[in-house]
């Protein structure tokens, strides 16, 4: 970061930390909710099948490209942040990296999207 | 005077414990991070990429995966690490932002019991997982994974 007097103040850092805390918390909550959902396959597989249903539908199936946006977004700049702490050479290159996670971030979802939204919206 | 040099990053919380508990939580979520992406990228992309993904998903399909040990474990590994991490992470939040220790404490405690039932629940739910209970109508159940089973119940009957 050249001329930066600060890794944070309000540089692409403090952003890239904000997001991650945000999806990490996010994820989290996803996950408590998730486990609960599962555990309905000890109830009953009609009741599994009723719950799994809403996760079908449309307004569900844009909640859940949110969730794996967000996981996608947290895993990659989970590598960033270890690289940077363990590596010289990601240390100095922290704004190239966040570059990278954003990048890799639209490929991944490039993949994920159409396919997704194909199963949601298209009916089969 | 030049530019201050860089310096690598330490690790920076108040050392609150004796047996260094804040270091090792921070290599923990490195390393349990680094696992994480290995097993979270294989069950998105299993369960909503590959075949027919989220329109597949019913008690079937999960029958059809815990037939298979591998992803029994699979998913056990992720629910025990991902909890650990995130359970983590949000106490790290809790230090951050509860400014009371009477917030503080009330908050961690809640981390700690959503932690305790979620594990527990979800291993119970993997590992007594019934894929052809009594009753069931045909239709919900995965007929390959019931076949096999009573097959086997019937061969080793037979002496
Ligand atoms: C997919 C792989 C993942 C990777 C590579 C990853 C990586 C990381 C890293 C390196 C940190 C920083 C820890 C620190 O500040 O000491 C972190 C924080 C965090 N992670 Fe993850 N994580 C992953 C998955 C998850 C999951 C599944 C959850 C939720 C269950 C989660 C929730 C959190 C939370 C809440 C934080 C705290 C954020 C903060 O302190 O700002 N992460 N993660």
């Amino acid at each position: 970061m050249p001329g930066g007097s600060s890794l944070y103040k309000s540089g692409t850092g403090m952003w890239m930390w904000v997001a991650h805390r945000t999806t990490g918390v996010a994820v989290f909550f996803f996950l408590l909710i998730h486990v609960t959902d599962t555990a309905l396959v000890r109830v009953s597989p009609e009741a599994y099948n009723q719950v799994i249903g809403l996760y079908k539908n449309p307004f569900m199936g844009l909640v859940e490209s949110g969730l794996v946006a967000a996981i996608i977004f947290h895993a990659l700049n989970g590598l960033r942040i270890i690289s940077v702490d363990v590596w010289e050479w990601a240390n100095r290159h922290q704004n190239r990296l966040a570059w990278a996670v954003w990048i890799l971030w639209i490929i991944a979802m490039a993949g994920f999207l159409p396919r997704h939204l194909g199963h949601v919206f298209g009916g089969e | 005077m030049s530019a201050p040099a860089v310096v690598p990053p330490r690790f920076r919380r108040p050392p609150h414990s004796r047996i260094h508990t804040e270091k090792w939580a921070w290599l923990f979520m490195r390393a349990s991070g680094a696992l994480l992406i290995v097993l979270i990228f294989t069950h998105l992309f299993v369960n909503l990429m590959t075949g027919n993904g989220i329109s597949a998903i019913d008690f079937g399909f999960v029958a059809g995966k815990w037939a298979n040990p591998l992803w029994k474990w699979w998913d056990a590994a992720m629910l025990v690490l991902a909890m650990i991490h995130g359970t983590n992470g949000m106490r790290l939040l809790v230090n951050d932002y509860a400014r009371t220790r009477w917030v503080r404490r009330t908050l961690k405690s809640a981390l700690a019991a959503a932690f305790t039932l979620v594990v527990v629940l979800g291993s119970l739910v993997i590992f007594t997982f019934d894929p052809c209970p009594e009753g069931a109508a045909a239709t919900d159940l995965n007929a390959a994974v019931c076949a096999s089973i009573t097959h086997t119940a019937t061969t080793s009957e037979a002496p």
